[in-house]
């Protein structure tokens, strides 16, 4: 291929991927009610709203916490699942990890549906605790996979040999394979975090009054466009970049070295 | 050592159990649960108990209902389509074209919108494409149309927003698979006198099938599931499975027909599974 041709089809393909971020951080400036053209901005006031809304920035904490909690559910309880698979030989090993792995396969919709279902049935009315539920659902074979996966025969040589010298398992655990797989643990958390934090359909079907930040955006889009979805949404845009960058420099440079 | 085994075992054990307890109770029995409810009938408000292959008989003879099948498998397999053939000549220019410093900031600008939060980047099309959206107005500035053109609310805009999700997800798998194919191939093509076309056909493109397979299979999932982007870019006039499976939960809390289009829903990507199983390497994603 020809440079010419190369350099306009990435040109070309790198502009339609950004065109829609683009517009969005753009009009999130906007002077007048709609973010449509002509730009008459820049302004600062639809940021101003987005912090001025009291339900808004409350789904902004619901988001973080059911995020927080149900990764660290799922972290916790995909490690141990992990470590039990791989350093133990146990009776249906193959069918254990299957199911651990199930989830994985059945899209979001289904898995909401099935929990609302059962919800309803024993009287769990629709919260923050049935969408962390749900959120442990998705992630946990997330983790799991990810961190069976990092297990390998260096921790179990070191875990052997802290064991030999009289630890207890816990202290194992936390001890010595925890530290060593410190980063594919972080990994698998900020990982899980994203995913929830971004999820919709299971807290759209399992939130009622106290909502996550995506089902609030979703009521938002509900009255039309306007530069302050266009405001919350860069928001959300750059704390994600931001933390993915962190993410980047933190685990995945260090584990390079 | 019996016993030692036996307590070994027994801790083990206790390591795996709240995880799969949890996918248990959470998962596996509210699916038996969806199982039975697809079963059951409703009559007036209330869900009658049974074992009645009604709702999906209904389904496959409402035509209404089955549109939203076909539909979802048009749009599915048109956005699959595009979408490999947008992201395979990029991932191929950041692995072979791109200098090895650079690709990495390449590929994190490629994947750069995926960290917007999902519901905000289709409302994000929605400005691009709307009536007075930025495409209609530069057109109508430019002078090339008339009357804006009618491009939201379409199943044009559905497919624009799921290939821009798609592309760079499948630019991702795909530069995987590139990048780890040795360039020994591509010389020895070369020297046993493979032009670069027949070099590609025959000797990267195979090599990378199995990486495309897989990006395909999960672009299939991840699109025929969605409701969001159809939802919002789609606006109301070809609904797609997981919008009629929303609106019967909504509008009468019909939620044995929910549930049964829901498996048939599970039935069609288990189909696509098989269809594909052989290319698939899902393990090695």
């Amino acid at each position: 291929m020809g440079r010419v041709l190369i350099w306009g089809y990435m040109t070309v393909l790198y502009g339609f991927i950004f065109l829609p971020v683009a517009v969005l951080v753009l009009f999130s400036f906007q002077d007048s009610r709609l973010p449509v053209p002509p730009f008459n901005g820049p302004s600062l006031k639809w940021y101003g709203q987005v912090l001025g809304d009291s339900d808004l920035m409350a789904a902004l904490g619901n988001s973080f916490l059911v995020a927080l909690v149900s990764s660290a559910v799922a972290l916790l309880l995909g490690f141990l699942a992990a470590h039990a698979l791989a350093r133990y030989r146990l009776p249906g090993s193959v069918l254990m990890r299957g199911v651990l792995i199930a989830p994985m396969t059945v899209s979001y919709l289904i898995i909401a549906l099935g929990l609302l279902t059962v919800f309803n049935k024993i009287g769990l009315p629709p919260s923050l605790l049935a969408t962390g539920i749900g959120h442990v659902v998705i992630n946990l074979p997330l983790c799991f996979a990810i961190l069976y996966a990092a297990m390998g025969d260096q921790q179990k040589n070191a875990e052997r040999a802290a064991r030999d010298l009289g630890a207890s398992e816990v202290r194992v655990l936390w001890l010595v394979s925890a530290p060593m797989l410190m980063a594919p643990l972080l990994a698998a958390f900020f990982l899980s975090v994203t995913f929830s934090w971004d999820e919709f359909i299971i807290a759209f079907l399992l939130t009622r009054f106290e909502v996550t930040l995506p089902v609030e955006i979703w009521s938002m889009l509900r009255s039309g466009l306007s530069p302050k979805t266009n405001a919350i949404g860069s928001l959300v845009f750059l704390v994600s970049v931001a933390l993915l960058i962190v993410l980047d420099l933190v685990v995945f440079r260090k584990s390079r070295r | 050592m019996a016993s030692v085994d036996q307590s070994e075992r027994n801790r083990a054990l206790g390591f795996v159990t709240p995880a799969l307890l949890w996918v248990l109770v959470f998962f596996i029995i509210p699916f038996g649960v969806m199982i039975a409810m697809s079963l059951s009938r409703l009559e007036g408000r209330a869900i009658v108990p049974g074992l009645s292959g009604e709702n999906y008989t209904r389904f496959f003879t409402e035509p209404s209902l089955l549109k939203g099948l076909t539909n979802s498998l048009e749009i599915t397999a048109i956005v699959t389509v595009i979408s490999i053939l947008l992201a395979y000549p990029l991932a191929w220019i950041i692995a072979m074209r791109v200098p090895a410093r650079y690709q990495r900031l390449a590929l994190m600008l490629a994947v750069l919108p995926f960290w917007t939060s999902y519901v905000v980047r289709s409302y994000s099309w929605l400005l691009v494409l709307g009536q007075n959206g930025v495409v209609n107005k530069t057109l109508m500035g430019l002078g090339m149309i008339a009357e804006p053109l009618e491009i939201a609310s379409t199943r044009g805009a559905t497919v624009i927003g799921f290939v821009h999700f798609f592309v760079m997800l499948l630019t991702l798998t795909i530069y995987a698979n590139l990048i780890q194919l040795s360039p020994n191939y591509a010389r020895a093509a070369a020297d046993l006198g493979a032009s670069a076309f027949a070099t590609f056909r025959h000797v990267i493109l195979p090599l990378t099938l199995p990486g495309v397979m897989t990006g395909a299979f999960l672009t299939f999932v991840l699109c025929i599931g969605d409701y969001i982007t159809p939802q919002i870019l789609g606006g109301n006039n070809e609904l797609t499975l997981p919008q009629l499976i929303m609106l019967q939960l909504g509008r009468r809390g019909d939620f044995p027909m929910a549930s049964a289009m829901s498996i048939i829903l599970m039935g069609v990507v288990t189909l696509a599974y098989f269809a594909c199983a052989r290319w698939l390497k899902l393990d090695r994603v």
